[in-house]
């Protein structure tokens, strides 16, 4: 059970003087359960290849299947193939239109035909897994929340139509430090009680670095690096060439160790960065 | 140098879905002085962005007053002026771009102040050049990167000769390189030419980069002080759910440790200074 590339390229206005291949000959395949991370700088691709995971972007050249079936074959079995993959794009709060939160949420839940029972059940699971209190915002307007409320809203509006896969692009970008850091924390509760694939594209190596089983890394267009984030952030030239930045923590671990402090320069959390510079500053002493 | 931006117990108030009257802006103290570059950090739903919009009469005081070069935002007769004086730059680069040719956007300002066309294409060479801009000026801007557009956004300001740069979170739809780009061009812009920078933004590596940094909560100014001082109040921060830069909290952690270290790290540099010399 997975999502598979092969040998995709999308080429973006073609036999114009604006041609332009955004992604070029990606072999790739993500396992049921994995969550990870697409980083790479603007312009690598990363939009374009998560855009493919759901059929929103048909390859120029090459396959998207979801669990072996093909994502733009011409038979009912593709559409429902598509719809295990729920998309959250960047600043989903845009999407937002209805009256109240819960008619929002509940849009998505509706066009798929459910009972209003099953519906109501989809919306406050939806709510829950966000952190929004049923009973204090089901009514409300969605347009009088704050910018992390609002995207919890867009969040849980895709969260309800129960996808076996969630792709979220940029869902930390412009909030502030606490809503980024509760964003993250709910993706990260979601994934672990019901084991959904996570597909995340973001900028930030920190969070990343601590959320992530497996790391993909695009440049040019293709996957420069593909492990996991230990092993992606040993390679500082590939992701220099790349224009990714290493996490701030492993950066000034490396830049202690370059200075002749004798510590583990691969460790990627504030935490085990504070033990490690502890210990190596007590073996200075003793020398 | 005089006072360029003075605010004075200057409230705005809006009405909430129920008809309350909340306050964004509480009774607000404020002074720039010109040529200084001033970051403002907060929470979202801090005031941040409603102070950022009074600077140049976007939004009016509902109490109180803001004097920009000592003219007053509560004056209508001022407000073109005070709008040359400062240009805005905001979060989203698509919002602010109105043509479509970088060269053409640039010069939109200077074109509606009704200047001789020569004196245009003088001012849009130098404000494209002041940013790095220049080889784009014949390109698309629907075609440029998130950071090329937000240096395209500051040129159109400096193609109004404004004496002040207020920009609203500049970096937060932009990647690593892009918010780099963007933070660099407005420090040699402060650096060479001495404009006053009123730069707000949620990552404090940009704010460390500022005279000072101005911290703002609930619609108060809570404490304003030099990025040392700031970054030293790891608990206070923290507290108000911001963050603090990487190597002012290993600091404090490794203090904790009973490390010896000074009270005043706040990059990663100072820290290798200090744990080796």
């Amino acid at each position: 059970m997975s999502i598979s590339l092969k040998n995709v390229t999308y080429t973006y206005m073609p036999k114009t003087p604006f041609e332009k291949t955004a992604i070029d000959t990606i072999n790739l395949e993500i396992q049921r359960g994995e969550f990870v991370a697409i980083i790479g700088h603007t312009g690598s691709g990363k939009s374009t290849l998560v855009q493919h995971l759901n059929g929103i972007l048909k390859p120029t050249q090459g396959t998207v299947t979801v669990d072996g079936v093909d994502l733009h074959d011409k038979k009912a079995a593709a559409k429902a193939a598509r719809s295990k993959v729920g998309m959250v794009f960047q600043y989903p709060e845009h999407q937002l239109f209805e009256e109240t939160i819960y008619a929002d949420i509940a849009f998505g839940p509706k066009n798929l035909g459910l009972t209003e029972d099953e519906i109501d059940q989809r919306v406050k699971r939806a709510m829950n897994f966000v952190g929004l209190d049923f009973d204090q915002y089901a009514q409300r307007s969605p347009f009088q929340l704050s910018g992390g409320q609002m995207r919890r809203v867009a969040i849980a509006g895709v969260i309800a139509l129960e996808p076996e896969y969630l792709i979220l692009d940029e869902p930390s970008a412009g909030l502030d430090p606490r809503g980024r850091d509760e964003i993250f924390q709910e993706i990260v509760q979601l994934y672990q009680s019901s084991g959904i694939t996570v597909i995340l594209v973001s900028h930030n190596m920190e969070d990343v670095a601590k959320m992530a089983t497996r790391l993909i890394v695009m440049n040019g267009g293709k996957v420069s690096l593909d492990g996991s984030p230990l092993e992606v952030f040993r390679e500082p030239e590939k992701l220099k060439t790349a224009g990714v930045d290493v996490p701030p923590v492993t950066a000034l671990l490396r830049l202690l160790k370059l200075r002749g402090l004798p510590i583990d320069d691969s460790l990627l959390t504030i935490d085990e960065a504070v033990a490690t510079i502890t210990t190596a500053l007590g073996e200075r002493k003793e020398c | 140098m005089g006072e360029f931006i003075k605010i004075e117990n200057l409230c705005h108030a809006y009405a909430s879905s129920q008809d309350e009257q909340v306050l964004a802006l509480d009774h607000i103290d404020l002074t720039i002085t010109a040529g200084e570059f001033v970051a403002v950090i907060g929470t979202n739903g801090s005031g941040k962005s409603t102070l950022a919009k009074h600077l140049n009469a976007l939004l009016l005081p509902t109490s109180g007053d803001c004097l920009i070069n000592g003219l007053s935002t509560t004056q209508p007769e001022n407000l073109w002026k005070i709008r040359q004086l400062v240009g805005m730059v905001f979060q989203n680069p698509d919002n602010q771009i109105v043509a479509t040719v970088v060269e053409e956007d640039v010069a939109f300002g200077p074109e509606n102040l009704g200047l001789p066309p020569a004196q245009i294409v003088e001012r849009v060479e130098t404000a494209l050049e002041l940013v790095g801009m220049s080889d784009y000026r014949l390109h698309g801007p629907h075609l440029l990167s998130g950071g090329q557009k937000q240096r395209v956004a500051i040129a159109g300001a400096l193609a109004m000769q404004s004496q002040c740069l207020v920009l609203d979170e500049p970096t937060a739809m932009l990647d690593p390189l892009g918010r780099q780009e963007v933070l660099q061009t407005v420090k040699e812009l402060h650096a060479s030419s001495g404009m006053t920078v009123v730069y707000i933004t949620h990552f404090m590596e940009e704010a460390a980069a500022a005279d000072r940094i101005v911290v703002m909560g609930a619609g108060k100014v809570l404490y304003s002080g030099s990025p040392v001082e700031v970054f030293s109040q790891v608990a206070l921060l923290k507290e108000l759910g911001l963050d603090v830069p990487l190597a002012a909290e290993i600091a404090k952690r490794l203090r904790e440790n009973g490390i010896d270290l000074p009270e005043n790290i706040i990059t990663d540099e100072e820290l290798a200074v200090a744990l080796c010399p």
